[in-house]
């Protein structure tokens, strides 16, 4: 699966809250949150966001709470990917488990700059800054989280673990 | 063959299986799983997986504690569904409106005990650790496919090992012990670990103040962290459990990724600048900036001990700037309600809420105005956190948002205390 798309920089310890506020969890529908994504930093970011842009962030992005809405705010603005230095632990888990494809590489993340084109080969876990031509290996993902991302997340995952989806 | 670490042991007891590694991925299923007001919003992925009914009902606790008493219909329509689901499935243990924080409810109620492990949707289940539980935070998605399956995926974490020594000064907390580790570790030291901590400094800490420690190290990126169960804690939970239980402690030859050695007797109270919580000053460096919100709760630092410190600051006073108390529960509250701690805050000009988490995410009961601060006993004061973007938020000690309360100015506890 190839990914292209226009880059949204940012830098380290980038929390849930400024991701999306809690002032704004009463609901959890995609548009909606996707309205306010990142407001508290970047008041452009939600009114500009184009579908299949890209987010890059430093190290820790999505520190702090444990809140789903932070990965389903950014799925629902269109966002295809996000690269990083390095994620918080829940944060990396509950984008997998809603479908959002998100990698880690320290030196493509360092490199990439705001407005620069990246394109993303998910299955290789390769990623290509257009601008300097360079291409970057990103982690691999650990078997068990390759299982949910071929399911399709982990809802999809589950129904098959319990039998529901035997063809799925 | 080396020894192995506390979160080896745990994650092995927990998957049913011999031994564990670090790097290792294993099907836990845990002894508890907990959620809050987020559960109606797990209960519909939960139907989307296809399941009928939730496997291990006797194992899931639900607190309702981040909006209560509901604000706006919005939220009671929330916990009205919640209810219901609950009644549904027959969910063994639901706490309602006014009992508290949920990981304070937890370990009130027996429900989570040493050796144990608990997976819950709210990233400060470290806080567990206390007891020398396996205490880790996951998504809703996670907890819906728990409820649906009994099991979860979760990789082994390497360990770190803090070891603390020495004793604690007069107005000096287990919070400002965090605070200080925080500023060392940074917010990433411990990401993806398990924080196990030692020493002799720990026995030191009141058990009101030991939860601290866990809980704030979520700050730091852990997945989890622990404290060797002492004597202290097995009394604590003798009136409260419902079954035996079995402590785990690391091997003295388990192996670490890293060793942090904290001596506790030159502490000074700490404070946490705005906007990260390992940005730390001790306070001596902040004394003067003006605050118009002093909040003492949270399960950080709403337990007895911490209403204690705040009423020892505030007898006979009378406070400067706003002054909010929310108990982290209804045991809490009673008993500072007997003590007359309750009567020495609101006659120091406190405003009293109802046990839960109050204003810490912004939620109700206390959010600042744009361009005014706060103080804050809670654990994060990133933007916006506590509801307004231009609202900054400085954490502390309840000795330091007291003290700063009378005089609307950060002030250094010690001072009052002298």
């Amino acid at each position: 699966m190839k990914l292209e798309g226009k880059v949204w920089k940012y830098g380290d310890n980038i929390d849930t809250d400024v991701i999306i506020p809690a002032r704004y969890l009463v609901t959890t529908d995609p548009q909606t949150l996707a309205a306010h994504c990142m407001e508290d930093i970047d008041q452009a970011f939600a009114s500009q966001v184009q579908p299949g842009d890209i987010i890059v962030g430093g190290r820790n992005f999505g520190c702090g709470s444990s809140r789903e809405h932070a990965p389903i705010s950014i799925k629902g603005a269109g966002v295809s990917c996000i690269i990083a230095e390095s994620f918080a632990r829940i944060f990396f888990r509950n984008a997998i488990n809603i479908g959002l494809p998100i990698l880690e590489s320290p030196e493509a993340a360092r490199d990439a700059q705001k407005g620069d084109t990246l394109t993303v080969d998910l299955v290789a876990g390769t990623i290509t800054n257009q601008r300097t031509g360079k291409t970057y290996q990103a982690s691999p993902y650990p078997p068990f989280v390759l299982g949910i991302i071929n399911a399709g997340g982990l809802v999809p995952y589950t129904r098959r673990e319990l039998g529901i989806d035997i063809t799925g | 063959m080396a020894g192995r670490t506390f979160a080896e042991k745990a994650l092995a007891r927990a998957a049913g299986v011999p031994d564990a590694r670090a790097g290792d991925i294993l099907d836990v299923t845990p002894d508890l799983m907990l959620s809050h007001d987020n559960s109606a919003a797990i209960s519909q992925i939960f139907r989307e997986t296809g399941a009928a009914q939730v496997v291990y009902p006797e194992r899931i606790a639900i607190t309702l504690d981040h909006a209560v008493p509901a604000p706006t219909t919005r939220h009671a329509q929330n916990h009205a569904e919640i209810r219901e689901w609950v009644r549904q499935q027959g969910i063994a243990h639901l706490f309602e409106v006014g009992r508290g924080i949920c990981h304070q409810v937890i370990a009130e109620e027996g429900l989570i005990l040493p050796g144990e492990t608990v997976l819950g949707a709210d990233s400060h289940t470290t806080h567990a650790g206390w007891l020398g539980a396996f205490g880790a935070g996951v998504g809703r998605t996670e907890m819906a496919a728990l409820w649906a399956t009994g099991q979860l995926w979760m990789r082994v974490p390497d360990a770190i090992r803090i070891t603390l020594s020495g004793r604690l000064a007069r107005g000096v907390t287990a919070k400002d012990v965090a605070l200080h580790i925080l500023a060392a570790l940074g917010p990433t030291a411990a990401l993806y670990r398990s924080v196990e901590f030692a020493g002799d400094g720990l026995a030191g800490l009141s058990l009101d103040e030991r939860p601290v420690l866990p809980n704030m190290m979520a700050e730091a990126g852990a997945k989890n962290a622990y404290l060797p169960p002492d004597d202290a804690v097995f009394a604590y939970l003798e009136p409260r459990r419902t079954r035996d239980y079995t402590p785990l402690y690391p091997d003295p030859d388990a192996e670490y990724v890293a060793d942090y050695r904290f001596d506790l007797d030159s502490l000074a109270p700490q404070v946490a600048l705005p906007e990260q919580p390992d940005h730390v000053r001790p306070v001596t460096d902040v004394i003067g900036q003006p605050v118009q919100q002093a909040f003492i709760g949270t399960c950080t630092n709403g337990r007895l001990d911490d209403l204690r410190a705040a009423a020892q600051i505030l007898r006979g006073q009378r406070v400067r700037c706003r002054l909010i108390v929310i108990p982290a529960s209804a045991e809490v509250m009673l008993a500072a309600a007997r003590e007359g701690i309750l009567d020495t805050l609101i006659s120091a000009g406190a405003a009293i809420g109802t046990p839960g988490c109050g204003p810490c995410m912004g939620n109700h009961m206390g959010i600042p105005a744009p361009g005014e601060v706060t103080i804050s006993t809670g654990s994060r004061n990133f933007r916006g956190r506590m509801g307004t973007p231009d609202a900054p938020v400085y954490l502390a000690s309840p000795y330091v948002v007291a003290a700063s309360a009378i005089w609307g100015t950060i002030t250094d506890p010690r001072e009052v205390l002298a």
